[in-house]
Parts: C-alpha cells; structure tokens; sequence
C-alpha cells in the first residue's frame, strides 16, 4: 500500500513537471514570434541571431567540464530571400509546435515535421536536413530541448545489456525491467526521451559504450557483462541524442566510470568526441548530453602496434579528418595528440573485430582486462 | 667551262604554277579535309564577289560526293557568269583575276585561290575541271573541261562548246579530287559555310554532305551589303619605293596635280602644302624627280595630316547585320556590336568590326568562341598566328566581366566573339589566307573595338545584377513579408503588424511615418520621415487639413485652397537621417488623408502618396 502511494506521488510530480515543460516550452516559442512582431513594429528588419555553429567557435566551459558554444555569431534576417524564406519556415515550425504539439499534447517525429511541411507552400523544406536544422535552431533560441516541444528522432536501435534493473514511462504505463533478465538478446532498447526511465538498482561497476553491434554482442556471448559487472550500451556508430544522454544518466546518478571502445580510425575518435567532449552540431546541448569523465579504451593506434593488430590502410579521406583533428580543439590534449601523430605515421587503422584474429576469447580474456586494469577501473 | 657558266646553264624561270604544284601548303591544300574545305571557301568566295558586283543577291549551292576514292565538289551560283573567251584564264591560270591591281574591299584578292583548287583538282585525280557558265538568259551557256599547263601556267583547253542550261545566268563547277569530309566542327565545310553564313546574311548557301543531308543558311536580310567602290592610294604610311614608282610612272605633267589626282584625301591645298614642305616647286614634272627629291616629298608626306581615306572603298557588315548574323546562328540573351572609323595601315585603309554575344545557351566553363573574318571571309585556320587573336589575348577581360583563368589568353565565359577586318588589301601572314599579321595599326584597331563592345558587356551584366537584386528584394517583400506577418498574427492572436517601415528599410526607401494622439479635443500629428536610401533625398512633403493647424512645427508654408489648407514643408534628408515634422488641429469631424510627396519617383517612396 505504502509502495502504491508513493507511486501515485511519484506519477503525479511527474506529470506536473511535464506540464510545466510544456508551458515554459510554449511561452519561449511565443516569446520568439512576439520578439519577431515587435521587430516589425519597430521598423526593425526582422532577424534572429544564433550562435555560430562551427569548429571555430566552440570552447571549453570549465564550469560544467564540456565543450560549448563561443560568442561567434550569425544573424538571419529577412535582407535576403534565403533569409527572409527561413524565418518564414521559423513562424511555420514554431505554430506548428504550439498549436499542434503542446496545445493538444501530441508529438511529431523529425521525419514528420519534414512531411508536415508539405502544406506550407513557400515555406516547405527541401529536405530534412532543413527541418532538423531549424528545429536545433529553436532549441538554442529557447533552451528547451526538442522532448520538450514534443519532437523525437526516429528510432535508431541503440541499446542497453546489464546489471540495471530500471523504470520506464511509456504511453501505456510503467514497465519495470531488469536489463540482463527480462530482455532478449539485443537487450534493452534506449527510448527516444531517456528522462522517462528512472533507474532503480544495479550491480554495476562500470559502463561501457561499444561502437559495433558485432563487438557488443561478443562481450554477450562471452558473458563479460556478468564477469566484469558491466553496463553494455551499443552506441550504433555515431550516438543518437538519447544515447549519448543515457551515458549522461548512468555515469552522474549511478557514477559509474564510462570507457568508451570504437574502432581504431578518425571517425571513430569522433564518436568518442560526441559523448566525452560534445558534438558541434549540438553544442547547446552539451551540459545535458556529455559524459566529461568518459575515456577512451580503444582501439587506440598504439593497440595497433602493442598488439599487432591486422590493418586497413589509411584512405586520404581518413588522413584529412585525421589533420582535421589536429585542429580540433576537443582533442587539442597530449594524450591524442600523440596517438593522431602516431597513427599518421603508421597510416594504419585498425577495426574492434581485429581481434578476432587471435581467438574469440581474446578480447575479453586478454585486451580488455589490460586495458581496464591499465586505465585503473579493475 | 668556269663553274658559273656550268651552273647558269640549269638555271630557267619557274612557272608559278610548278611552284604552287610544289608547295601546296602555302595555298591551303595541305591536309585531306582542308583541301575541300578550302576548294569550297576560294569557290564560294569568287561567287559572292561576283553576285555583289552585279547586285544579285547571292543563291550558292554546294555539294560534296563521294565518287570512287575521290570527292567531287560542286558548286553553283547565281551571279552574272563568265564570258566564254574567259572561262579558261579565270579558271586555269594561276595569279589571273581582276581584283589585284584596284585598291577596293573584295574577297579575292590577288586571282590564286580557285585556279590553285583546279591544279590540286589535276594533280590528286588527273581529272580536268568542268566549268559551266552562262551571262544572260538570251545567250547559250559555254561548257568547258580545263586543264592547266603547269610548265607555261597556262589553260589547256580539252573541251570548249555551247550547252543548253535551265539557269537564267550563273557560274557551275565541278571539281574531283583527294580529299576526306569532316564534320562536327569549326573547321569543316559545314563550320566555315556557317561563318560565312553569319558574315554575309545576305546570301542564302545551301549544303548537301556526301550521306544526302542538306542544310540551308537562310539569308537574314533581303538588302545587300554596301557597294565598295575603288579608291587612289591613301599618303598615310606610303612607301618611299612605292612613290618613287608612282612618280616614275605617271602621265602628269605637273607634281601638284600628280599629288591631288594619285592620292585620295589630297585636295588642292594639302598638294601645295606637301611641295612648299618639300621644298619642290608644285610644276615641276614628276617624272623629273631624283631620289633625292622623292626623299623629300616621302619626309613631307609624313608631317602633314591628312584626313581620313573615304569609307566608300570597303564595305563593313554593319552593326545590324552582325548582330542579326549572331542572332541567326547562337541563341543569346545580349548582343554588343561596334563599327570602328576608318584607319590607315602603309596606304591601305582599312576598319574593324566586332560583336560579343553572352550568356543564352553557350558553355560557360570552356573559352569563348572566337569567329575571325577578313573581308567577310571566315578565317578557321591557325588561330593563334592572327592579330585578331592576339588582340583578345592582350586584353584584362577581368575588367570587363569574363574570367581568365591564367591572366591573359582567350577569356572563358559564355561568349562568342566576332571580329571582321575589312581592308582593300588584308595582310594576311600567308597565301592561304588563314592568319592577318600583327601590323600595329590593325592591332590597336581591334584592341578598340573589343573594348567598347567589352564596356558594353559590363555595363549590361551590371544593370543585370541590379535588376536581379530588386527582384530579390520585390519576391521578398511581395511574397515573403506579408506571409511572416500574417503567420506572426495568427500565433499571437494580435492584429497584423504594418510591414510598411520594414519595406522602406529593406527597399533603401524613404519612409513617411505618421503619428496621431487625440487630447482635449485636438489632434497631435507627428510626422516622422526616415531616408533608408544612400542618397541625398530633396522633396517637398504636404499635409491638405480641412481646417487650420496650429503649432506647426518646424513652420510651413501654407496655401488656402477652395476646401482646406495645403501645408507643405521642403525637405532635404541625408542617408540614414530622418526629420521630425508636427502640428495639432481641432479634432472634431476632421479624418486625415495620406501624407502627399512631390519630387520623388512612386516607388522609392514608402507611406505616403506621390504626386
């Protein structure tokens, strides 16, 4: 009885704190189209200014530890018809999250938005790159987050595998689930708004993020979840939002260490740079979604050379996004300084499956007991 | 036997006609598919000369077949024929003709170009040429098989009689030879008829290509060209050798009248000026002139000025014809033409022609097209021997719009380029007539021309770019704006927000803004006017009241009218200020009209009427 009433008090907070969201969510997207009205009154171009987002003008917040947004700014404004068309798209959007989404309490998907669009004659977007840009606009002119005006990506499949037992509030009720237990063997599927799912125990002793569905389900069959008491998150390349911000989650509620284990070339460093450091894309975004203590595990070039991995040349693409990193101030430390270096003169790139070339058993058995003891998390 | 007498015994003239048998290339038969090119160029040539001196306009039928291993050429005009005695020295001799020793504008210049194609005929097939021509339509049509006696370069007459022909008048010849067809570019038979084409809209040229497909180049005009008449020598630039022969020649008795009747742009006075300049009496008789004297009155000739030789000895196209040539063969959103003055190279006048056609369907990532004419005569070879050529080269076509990848060379863009140069005398770098030298005169002629057609160019893509950006800025504030209003209104639940101070702000406008506040039974007026332009706007603003205003401020002048008062202030606003105007009146039963401005155009004015 106890449990039930606490319960009830728990969903009630809950809906309460949704409502709010969604009222603040409606009042800054008022107050966008208000500041835009008043702009015409005032005979003053119409215009909104966004933080620019570009290598350049990310920097480091010492405050929070991640990687945000600079004072570099671009304006648009209805001088141009690019311009004057994208404002145009803006009111669009911001009715449609207003009057469709919070009035009525209903969501959209970003491809939907994209379709939705359809009926707004000049104002439709070309593509959905447009929408999803413009939404991101939104988020950093109100910040709110996307959840919050009731849009959500299209599933991707990212999932969790571990010793997490966790609550989640789904549009038919609660379902409670133990991520080892009640799950196949895909394990867990991380839902598009993670801040629907309070953890409720675990028996864990780290996270770790893995890059390919091959290797994650590997770490399976090996059973070094269970070993190791380790969270398993197939992350699916790069990390979608919810991903990135369930890392987020089990590293600060559950602080638990996050190691992060990708394949040993550029991009996959920057997978790495998206849940540690923050993406540029969605540097507004960063205090919520980036785990600042997230390390990397590997496959670190230097692997390449200590444990004689079997390679892949390097293609020029490669090369380039490697130089670009060297600019990159995320990785601007001396620990990938010397690996960016080092694998420029190996011209190598190596994949997690490469050890798969010593046995099955090796990368559990071997690689990652060394890594994690050598990192000091066993 | 001393060595020289040896030797003097092989030495003997050489016919030019063993010369040319010898040296083809010099005459433009050096490859396969040049040989027929250049057959049909030198035939199609002596056609159009001949139809413009007779006043016809020109019908020329080509056709090329395939005969065995040779290509039979025919080609057949409707100009005024051949007499019979003549048929075979105009065909059959080589440096024959009638154009060589009359200064005046022609094609054919010195009577090579068709009898060398009738020796390249005899000496790839061994065939004669056959020539049928007719001068009117009462008298019969001679036929004749030519042969040419390289040894004497003379006619070899095979056959010579009278044939029935259907033509009223017109010239008909048949020649075989080794050749190859091309097609599909500049430098083919059907390229160099669609030059000539351009040049001579006039003449309507017909094509059958060896498969059987015909193409016809429509004339573009019913009118022909000028009539270029001959003219004496010009004194500008004349040779010392060239005077002293003129001087030995001549049958005046007396130098002053030798100098006006020899020379065009010389009249009794400039004649009297020359020998005073000279220091030779005016009645001395030429012909007793030493080398000395000559000296003297060539030193003359180059201090005195002398106008311009007569225009009437050549025969531009025109502006309006090259531009409806351009227009017939490219499609083309702009067309820039010039026609220089006369100049003057060593005695031979001469003046050149440009046109630039931009944008429409041509390439715009590749060079432009460059269409060189002397004489109206398509020049297809050797493009960067020409001066034409070259002049393009020099100029900075970055200046005027068009790219230039390496900073000098033929410009890229989509453009093609028309240069004629007329003259009664083209200086071509060689007998096959594909290159003009560089003479300097020619050149800063040519350099002028581009230019002014180059200036024309910019000022239209400039005008093109300013035209673009207002209509930018009308799809904005026609279709965008009042959208963004609208969508604002409808999110906010508030009325639509006057989009006017936006516009003018946009537009670069003047703006007129009006604000009323009604007290105690008055109405306080505020005008303000903001000037959004980067000019200095003067105008006068005027506000009709029913009834009278007070506190006008800054004063007004007024003008009672039948109904009302016209208040009305001159103002005079400086980019990005604006000027504060107010009165108040009686509010009871008084509605505002618009405020009214005078000495504005409509539409750089925002919020008030124009009158």
């Amino acid at each position: 009885m106890e449990k039930s009433a606490e319960k009830k008090e728990f969903e009630l907070a809950r809906s309460i704190e949704k409502e709010e969201k969604s009222k603040r969510a409606e009042e800054r997207l008022l107050g966008l189209a208000d500041s835009l009205y008043n702009q015409f009154l005032l005979g003053i171009v119409p215009h909104i200014s966004l933080p620019s987002r570009t290598k350049a003008n990310i920097e480091y917040s010492s405050k929070e530890d991640v990687w945000v947004y600079g004072d570099q700014e671009t304006t648009r404004s209805v001088n141009t018809v690019r311009g004057a068309k994208t404002l145009l798209k803006t009111v669009h959007l911001a009715e449609l999250l207003i009057k469709e989404h919070l009035k009525n309490n209903r969501g959209s998907t970003l491809r939907e938005i994209y379709y939705i669009s359809e009926n707004w004659d000049i104002a439709k977007f070309h593509e959905q790159a447009e929408s999803d840009r413009l939404i991101e606009d939104l988020e950093i002119v109100t910040t709110m987050h996307r959840e919050d005006f009731h849009v959500r990506p299209e599933e991707d499949g990212a999932a969790v595998f571990g010793p997490l037992r966790l609550k989640e509030q789904t549009r038919r009720g609660e379902k409670e689930m133990h991520c080892q237990e009640d799950v196949g063997e895909a394990g867990y599927q991380i839902p598009f708004n993670v801040d629907n799912i309070e953890f409720l125990s675990h028996d864990a002793k780290m996270v770790m993020a893995i890059e390919t569905g091959g290797m994650y389900a590997r770490l399976i069959e090996n059973g070094f979840d269970e070993e190791y008491n380790a969270i398993l998150v197939h992350i699916k390349g790069q990390p979608a939002r919810s991903t990135r911000r369930i890392i987020k989650r089990l590293n600060s509620e559950l602080k638990l260490p996050v190691v992060v284990f990708t394949d040993g070339d550029p991009w996959s460093y920057r997978i790495f740079a998206s849940i540690a450091y923050g993406a540029i894309k969605s540097a507004h975004l960063s205090e919520h979604l980036v785990t600042p203590s997230a390390r990397f595990l590997g496959v670190q070039p230097s692997d390449i050379v200590d444990y004689n991995l079997s390679t892949d040349k390097l293609t020029d693409k490669d090369l380039q996004a490697l130089r670009s990193e060297l600019t990159d101030p995320r990785f601007n430390t001396p620990y990938w300084e010397k690996q960016i270096k080092l694998q420029l003169d190996l011209k190598k790139k190596a994949e997690q499956q490469a050890f798969a070339g010593k046995g099955l058993d090796y990368v559990t058995k071997t690689y990652l007991p060394e890594r994690l003891s050598e990192m000091g998390i066993i | 036997m001393e060595i020289a007498e040896e030797l003097a015994k092989h030495q003997k003239a050489i016919s030019v006609a063993e010369f040319f048998e010898k040296n083809r290339q010099i005459l433009g038969f050096d490859s396969a598919p040049r040989a027929l090119i250049t057959c049909v160029k030198e035939a199609v040539d002596n056609s159009l000369d001949a139809c413009e001196d007779a006043g016809i306009l020109p019908d020329i039928f080509v056709q090329i077949k395939k005969s065995g291993d040779y290509y039979q050429v025919i080609i057949e005009d409707n100009g005024p024929g051949i007499v019979p005695e003549e048929i075979p020295r105009v065909f059959a001799k080589l440096l024959y003709g009638s154009r060589f020793h009359t200064l005046r504008q022609s094609r054919g210049q010195q009577g090579i170009g068709i009898s060398a194609a009738v020796l390249y005929t005899q000496l790839t097939s061994g065939k004669p040429t056959r020539v049928i021509s007719k001068i009117a339509p009462t008298r019969p049509a001679r036929y004749c098989e030519l042969l040419i006696n390289t040894a004497k370069n003379e006619p070899e007459i095979l056959k010579s009689e009278d044939v029935d022909w259907e033509r009223p008048r017109g010239t008909r010849i048949e020649l075989e030879m080794e050749g190859s067809y091309v097609r599909s570019r500049r430098q083919s038979v059907y390229g160099s008829l669609k030059s000539t084409a351009i040049v001579n809209p006039h003449a309507r040229l017909t094509l059958v290509e060896p498969e059987g497909n015909m193409e016809v180049f429509e004339r573009a005009t019913e009118s022909l060209p000028k009539k270029a008449y001959a003219i004496s020598p010009h004194p500008a630039g004349i040779e010392l050798g060239e005077l002293i022969k003129l001087l030995r020649y001549t049958d005046k008795k007396k130098l002053r009248v030798f100098l006006k009747e020899t020379f065009s742009s010389i009249g009794a006075i400039s004649a009297q000026e020359l020998c005073s300049l000279a220091g030779l009496d005016p009645d001395v008789p030429p012909v007793d002139l030493d080398h000395e004297a000559a000296k003297k009155l060539h030193a003359a000739f180059k201090q005195i000025k002398v106008k311009s030789p007569p225009v009437d000895c050549l025969s531009p196209i025109g502006e309006e014809l090259i531009k409806a040539g351009l227009e017939k063969e490219f499609r083309l959103d702009f067309i820039a033409t010039t026609v220089r003055p006369v100049s003057v190279y060593s005695g031979n006048p001469f003046l050149v022609e440009v046109g630039l056609g931009f944008g429409g369907e041509l390439e715009r990532e590749s060079r432009i097209e460059l269409l060189r004419f002397a004489n109206r005569v398509p020049l297809v070879y050797q493009q960067g021997a020409c001066a034409m050529t070259h002049a393009v080269e020099s100029v900075s076509w970055k200046n005027y719009s068009l790219s230039q990848p390496t900073g000098s060379g033929v410009p890229v863009g989509p453009a093609v380029l028309l240069i004629h140069v007329a003259s009664t005398n083209i200086p071509f770098t060689s007998e096959s007539k594909d290159a003009v030298a560089d003479v300097p005169e020619i050149l800063v002629e040519i350099d002028l021309g581009l230019k002014e057609v180059a200036r024309k160019l910019r000022r239209y893509l400039s005008r093109q770019s300013i035209l673009s950006e207002r209509r930018e800025k009308e799809e904005i504030i026609r279709k965008i704006l009042p959208r963004i209003a609208k969508k604002l209104s409808e999110v906010l639940g508030k009325g639509e927000p006057d989009i006017g101070p936006v516009v003018a702000k946009i537009m670069g406008n003047l703006l007129v803004y009006r604000k009323v506040e009604k007290s105690n039974g008055h109405l306080f007026v505020k005008i303000l006017v903001e000037n959004h332009s980067d000019l200095l706007r003067s105008f006068k603003l005027h506000e009709v009241l029913a009834v009278q205003a007070d506190r006008v401020t800054p004063e007004a002048r007024v003008i009672s009218m039948a109904d009302g008062y016209d208040y009305h202030w001159k103002l005079s606003i400086a980019p990005g200020k604006s000027a504060a105007l107010s009165y108040s009146i009686a509010s009871d039963g008084v509605t505002l009209t618009e405020p009214v401005i005078e000495g504005l155009d409509a539409e750089i004015v925002t919020g008030a009427r124009v009158i």
